[in-house]
């Protein structure tokens, strides 16, 4: 049935019909397991985010000793005891990959766990709200305090919290700009105002995402900007476990008093006491009891609030907890509970990440620090010199992974009786042409190979460039093609 | 606002007043926050019109608060690339040749000021790549008119040949069909004497000791006594494999009849020095310079 209101209801009604006006969420402190697991999650989550750039990694002379270090202006990626140049970019499209499946794990065996444990939004929002229940107090505090006004005791509370709230946002944009540059000298650069611009400005901007997101927008992040939610909904199944308020022993909900006066007379009575504690502790302000929804992320806070009341008044705990409607549905039906972490589309997410991991380590570890790129002039493909043999051109692209300048030297297979000459290069040895690389450098050179013309050859033969380092006797070769006009 | 509005029962929410087929349409309102960012924007295009250059006029447009216009800072990007190039070319330009062509970096430098200055000035003759074309040489081989030096090429780059300017190369192939110098049928004899010096086939019949004796009497003092050629004229060496106009018999029968002067431009005063010094550190390292 629907009833038709006034226009004058509807304009008098601050929620008008243009936008919903954000509605506060003020969570209470609670305490209990899934806290316990979150402040853990939290310290080492920050601590890594905020410490790593400090550690450092000792490579050699000349070599950066950061340990996590993003080089731009080298074009280097450092992390650890790897380095990577950019063409083995996709080193971090596995990383990806890897970690959309563990995403996809991760949802079909408990939900949103990343949202409610390790999403950044989450993880600063909670830090934020810590930082607010420090300064302001609990719910009811902030509640009464919010509806009270202003006083001077407020308003420098405030400032407090905003101040503490801004210094956590600065240093999260501090840190990052960390990755990019040698930490301790870029602190010293930044605390002296020597630091280029582009620091201060990222420092700036994730001051001021940070500070925005976590210390205002919150939930609405969750809700109104974040794909995720969306996407796990059509990745989730009926096995998945999610935070779930198990209305088969929850309803129907009565109070203390009237519950037990009700057991003795032998009627079903649930053990929901409607003290909307779940509500009360929220990060997102939802009611866990309305079923599975978008806004909950399944931080589990609900679970500790649950079962701190049901302990007080002497029921068993967890009727709020992790489940899924199988199970519901089976108690209803008087069957036991299962679960089944181990099923079909778990098996294919785990052995996926196996494979992945697999494949990225062995390609680390068979990676080659000597090679060598190749590529065949195109214009002329083949020329044609006044004895009459034929040379072709060749840019070969070498590259020198290691931290010391290497000799190399060039032989070619290929044309029967070819010889290779490297353009600007005097040769000692002048069939076999010498180059020195650089360490941790490519060299580019153009390499003309000349062969006697044979009628009988085939058009287009195969010749393979083989760079031998002198002294490793590290190999690379590059294959091409030596063609007759 | 109109009074359709109306509240859902099951969602307990207002409708927007929209309905088909009986399926209302639940008012679902943005959060007041990102209302506010869509009217910001709005706010923000204004202020685009305001300083940018935004809208047409009969004659013209609105210059904006600034006067920005992306030709200007074009040319001043431009600028400041040629400002940047300046300490750079100023390098190549006090090495000598064989110095770049030493030095790896140098090298890498001319190659690439080198080709983009090839491409806009040289490939119209010689090809994208350097590989020439009938009566225009081929860069990428070993064959030189006029030397293959890094000095000879510069050389050449900057006068030319038979371009006019005064320090050119000159010297042509004479016309000795049409000035009459010597006969058709001596032109087929030595045609055919020419293809023999470097191992083609010739006609048959055709009187090898005639086709010799044309040679020594006619092209000796250019081409030289075994064919060889002469730098200093431009005369091509007539015993290798490479044929600026082609070595069959009518082609070499046309040449000698007509004659030939392909002409090749003076760059001194087109291209500034240094970048005829990219220049020749190119072309010499495409592969043809000895």
């Amino acid at each position: 049935m629907n009833k038709t209101v006034s226009t004058d209801e509807l304009l008098a009604d601050d929620d008008g019909p243009l936008y919903v006006a954000h509605k506060k969420v003020y969570p209470q402190k609670v305490s209990g397991t899934f806290r316990r697991i979150k402040w853990g999650l939290m310290a080492v989550c920050l601590g890594v985010y905020y410490l790593l750039p400090f550690v450092r990694w000792n490579r050699g002379l000349g070599a950066p000793d950061q340990a996590v270090l993003i080089d731009f202006p080298n074009r280097r990626f450092y992390f650890f005891f790897i380095e990577l140049w950019p063409q083995e970019i996709y080193y971090f499209t596995g990383l990806l990959i890897l970690a959309a499946i563990a995403l996809f794990l991760m949802n079909a065996l408990g939900g949103r766990v990343w949202c409610g444990y390790l999403c950044p939004q989450t993880v600063w929002t909670d830090l934020f709200y810590a930082v607010e229940r420090w300064i302001e107090g609990d719910r009811r505090q902030r509640m009464k305090a919010d509806a009270a006004g202003m006083t001077v005791n407020r308003a420098a509370r405030l400032v407090a919290k905003h101040a503490i709230w801004l210094m956590i946002a600065w240093w999260t944009g501090g840190a990052w700009v960390l990755y990019f540059s040698d930490a301790p000298t870029l602190v010293k650069d930044l605390a002296t105002f020597q630091a280029p611009a582009i620091a201060y400005v990222w420092i700036g901007i994730l001051t001021a995402t940070t500070y925005l997101l976590a210390g205002y927008m919150r939930e609405q992040v969750c809700v109104y900007m974040c794909p995720w939610p969306r996407i796990q909904a059509a990745l989730t199944d009926e096995w998945a476990l999610n935070v779930t308020y198990k209305y088969d022993r929850g309803e129907p909900r009565c109070s203390v008093k009237k519950a037990i006066d009700l057991r003795a007379l032998g009627e079903k009575v649930g053990d929901c006491i409607d003290c909307y504690q779940c509500v009360a502790v929220c990060p997102t302000g939802i009611d866990i009891r309305d079923g599975a929804q978008l806004g909950c992320i399944q931080c589990g806070l609900c679970i500790d609030a649950c079962d701190s009341v049901m302990r007080k008044i002497g029921r068993p705990a967890r009727l709020i907890g992790y489940d899924n409607d199988i199970n519901v549905q089976r108690r209803i039906a008087g069957k036991a509970e299962v679960f089944k972490p181990v099923r079909a589309r778990t098996v294919v997410y785990a052995s996926l990440i196996v494979a992945v991991c697999a494949v990225m380590l062995y390609a680390l570890l068979t990676r080659t620090l000597l090679d060598v790129n190749v590529l065949h002039d195109r214009n002329p493909v083949a020329v044609k010199l006044s004895d009459g043999s034929i040379r072709n051109g060749y840019t070969l692209r070498f590259l020198n992974k290691r931290g010391f300048d290497r000799v190399i030297a060039v032989d070619v297979d290929g044309p029967a009786n070819a010889s290779v000459h490297v353009v600007g290069l005097d040769s000692v040895t002048p069939d076999r042409p010498m180059i020195i690389i650089g360490r941790d450098q490519t060299t580019e050179l153009r390499v003309l190979v000349t062969a006697p013309f044979d009628e009988k050859a085939e058009k287009s033969v195969p010749v393979t460039f083989r760079v031998t380092d002198i002294g490793l006797g590290e190999v690379a070769t590059a294959t091409d093609h030596f063609v007759t006009p | 606002m109109s009074e359709h509005h109306e509240v859902d029962s099951v969602s307990g929410r207002t409708t927007t007043g929209h309905e088909w087929d009986g399926i209302k349409e639940l008012n679902t309102p943005l959060p007041r926050w990102w209302i506010l960012t869509f009217y910001a924007t709005i706010v923000w295009a204004i202020g685009y019109w305001v300083v940018y250059p935004a809208w047409p006029l009969v004659t013209g447009y609105t210059t904006g608060l600034f006067h920005y216009s992306t030709r200007a800072s074009v040319t001043e990007e431009l600028a400041n690339l040629e400002a940047m190039r300046g300490e750079k070319m100023k390098v190549l330009g006090n090495a000598s040749l064989a110095e770049i062509e030493k030095d790896p970096a140098l090298l890498a430098l001319a190659r690439a000021r080198g080709k983009t200055v090839f491409a806009d000035n040289c490939a119209p003759c010689h090809g994208s790549g350097g590989a020439g074309a009938k009566g225009f040489p081929n860069l990428n081989d070993d064959d030189w008119l006029w030397g293959g030096s890094l000095d000879q090429i510069m050389q050449t780059i900057q006068y030319g040949a038979r371009s006019g300017n005064a320090k050119a190369h000159e010297g042509q192939m004479l016309a000795f069909g049409r000035d009459g110098i010597l006969k058709p049928d001596q032109i087929v004899t030595v045609a055919n004497y020419v293809r023999s010096l470097s191992g083609l086939s010739t006609a048959p019949g055709y009187d090898a000791a005639a086709g010799k004796k044309i040679f020594a009497e006619n092209c000796v003092s250019c081409h030289g006594e075994n064919g060889k050629g002469n730098q200093e004229f431009g005369a091509p060496d007539l015993t290798d494999h490479i044929w600026l106009y082609g070595a069959d018999e009518a082609t070499l029968v046309e040449t000698i009849t007509n004659g030939r002067a392909g002409v090749m431009p003076a760059w001194s005063g087109r291209l500034d020095p240094v970048t005829i010094k990219a220049l020749t550190v190119f072309v010499h390292s495409l592969g043809g310079g000895k």
